[in-house]
């Protein structure tokens, strides 16, 4: 198994302390994601999503476990995966531009050669002209564009995505998704997407992973079985409901008992 | 409509805002009349300062009125026709420009070195929590001292001359820059530094591309202050000890009981104090504009 694939979480579990007690965010999890595949995380809110992809982006270490990429530990070493945090993130005081560069500027790259490359990635990918703009002036869609070209043009060969449409509306949320599709499909990156949208799971994925809640554990991974490329008409076909039916059961079941506890 | 206004802050303070609060009573008057909102603005425009100058020549001319029939005592009032006079020589054949150079000098090296060094400090503070906590209460300490206070110590310590001034400016002004800068150090958004890390940035990196750039709209705030409480430095210095000088020449001017001189000094203080002002706002403008701050 472990020759094919491309991130490996092996048994990380995360542990806080917080004024004197031990909080548990996430239990031994394991993943395994093959090369080039769209790996999807679905689960309760605070069972650890974001805390499993902080250890897996190296910002902060786990408290058992190892994260490899290609078979080689990645454990703190931050700036080895792409990551798009929760929020877009976009600095202020920088235009569109100067923000989509920030990762080739920290690595050093001169600035020409950095708007060399991101600026025909902008005019494919929806961002044409706004280069001059400054965040501020961008729709909450722009806005998650500029942020995962960020991620996209710092060329790592897996993403790691947290919930990036989380905030649009449902319209904008479709033709983002549909964005995205075409980006993966272009670049063939290994993505890993958080999202708590069973559809938006469904529709973007070759597998799902279903988390338990906080503790976060992966509870099932169910693989999905729709060919590509994916169309919208896809989220109405008999199979998607079935198995959007089949993950909600998971959930709820989830859901539940964290209920009784707060 | 905010979102394309370069120009204003994404700090708590916003001077441009501060500096008209007319400038809401117009919007709001815009909003419910909009058809003829530009036309009824730039009257309004015109009234206030048309207003502004009636009301300046009414007071002087009250003033001069008042002193020559007597209702005023000349003796202490003065006279704006003599302030005048009195200024017009002082120019021509005393040392009144020499003075408001020597005044001005070292309000301006004061306050540039003041928050440039303060700034510096205040973003040091960036670096590490340990050094930060053990001298934040210094500097609530040296904040809350009346540094004016100092003053006689000072001219001990570095003479009577120019660079006593300078230092006295400098001190009034290097705590609240420091003070000003710490507080964007402050808050400067942890997410964002995460993303930072993410991208694979060092401290380093971290300091100058988010807690520079974040800190900028609370370092300029202080500018406004902080001109102010170089001057009254400065002119405190020279009233203590001081061979030249505007304020020098106050204190001389009280002395001999030349009444017109005290004012003379009294209106070019106000004067350079305004200048000085309106200096701060060109180069906050200036500042914002090169750093392109945009409010979030
Ligand atoms: N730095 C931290 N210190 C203490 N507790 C934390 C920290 N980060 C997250 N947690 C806790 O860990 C749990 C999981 O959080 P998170 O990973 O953000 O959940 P999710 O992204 O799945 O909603 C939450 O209960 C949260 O309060
Ligand atoms: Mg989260």
């Amino acid at each position: 198994m472990s020759e094919s694939c491309k991130i490996e979480v092996i048994g990380v579990s995360k542990i806080f302390r917080r004024d004197g007690k031990n909080v548990a965010a996430l239990a031994e999890t394991n993943l395994a994601v093959r090369e080039g595949r769209f790996a999807s995380i679905i689960g309760p809110s605070g069972c650890g999503k974001s805390t499993l992809f902080n250890i897996i982006a190296g910002l902060m270490p786990p408290t058992t476990g190892d994260v490899t990429v290609d078979g080689q530990s990645i454990v703190c070493r931050a700036g080895t995966v792409g990551y798009m945090l929760q929020k877009d993130l976009l600095l202020p005081w920088r235009t569109i531009l100067d923000n989509i560069i920030l990762g080739l500027e920290i690595r050093g790259e001169p600035r020409a050669k950095a708007v060399e490359r991101a600026l025909p990635l902008m005019e494919k990918y929806g961002l044409k002209g706004f280069d001059s703009h400054y965040p501020n002036e961008l729709s909450g869609g722009m806005r998650q564009r500029a942020a995962l070209l960020r991620t996209l043009l710092y060329d790592r060969d897996i993403m790691l995505l947290d919930e990036p449409f989380g905030a649009l509306d449902a319209q904008t949320r479709l033709s983002m998704q549909n964005w995205l599709l075409e980006i993966w499909k272009d670049f063939g990156k290994t993505v890993l997407f958080v999202t708590h949208d069973i559809d938006e799971a469904v529709y973007l994925s070759d597998d799902v992973y279903v988390f338990s809640a906080r503790p976060g554990r992966v509870r099932a991974k169910i693989a999905v079985p729709i060919e590509r490329p994916r169309k919208p008409e896809d989220l109405t076909t008999e199979r998607f409901m079935e198995l959007k039916h089949h993950l909600l059961e998971l959930l709820s079941e989830e859901r539940d008992p964290a209920e009784e506890i707060s | 409509m905010d979102a394309y206004n370069q120009e204003s802050y994404c700090g708590a303070v916003r001077p441009a805002e501060r500096e008209s609060p007319k400038k809401e009573e117009d919007d709001a008057a815009r909003s419910i009349e909009t058809y003829d909102g530009e036309l009824q603005d730039k009257k309004r425009r015109r009234r206030v300062l048309a207003g502004r100058i009636l009301v300046g020549i009414f007071l002087f001319a009250g003033w001069e009125l008042f002193t020559r029939i007597g209702w005023m005592d000349p003796y202490y009032w003065s006279s704006p026709s003599e302030i005048l006079k009195t200024a017009w020589v002082q120019l021509t054949e005393g040392t009144l420009l020499r003075d408001i150079v020597y005044t001005s000098g070292s309000t301006v090296i004061g306050f540039v070195t003041g928050t440039l060094t303060g700034a510096l400090l205040g973003l040091s503070f960036w670096w590490s929590k340990t050094y930060a906590g053990i001298s934040e209460p210094f500097l609530i300490i040296l904040n809350a001292l009346p540094k004016l206070a100092l003053g006689p110590v000072l001219v001990i310590l570095f003479g009577i001359g120019f660079f006593s001034k300078a230092v006295l400016a400098f001190l009034m002004t290097v705590v609240t820059s420091a003070i000003s800068a710490y507080g964007g150090v402050k808050s400067v958004d942890p997410a964002l530094e995460t993303l930072m890390v993410s991208l694979g940035a060092k401290r380093r990196q971290v300091f100058t591309k988010v807690v520079v750039p974040w800190s900028m709209p609370w370092i300029i705030s202080s500018l406004r202050i902080n001109i102010a409480l170089a001057l009254a430095g400065s002119i405190v210095g020279e009233f203590i000890s001081s061979e030249q000088g505007v304020g020098r020449m106050i204190i001389y001017a009280g002395t001999i009981l030349d009444i017109n001189l005290v004012w003379v000094g009294v209106f070019v203080l106000s004067i350079l104090s305004m200048l000085m002002y309106w200096g701060v706002i060109l180069l906050e403008k200036w500042l914002s504009k090169r750093l392109a701050i945009i409010s979030s």
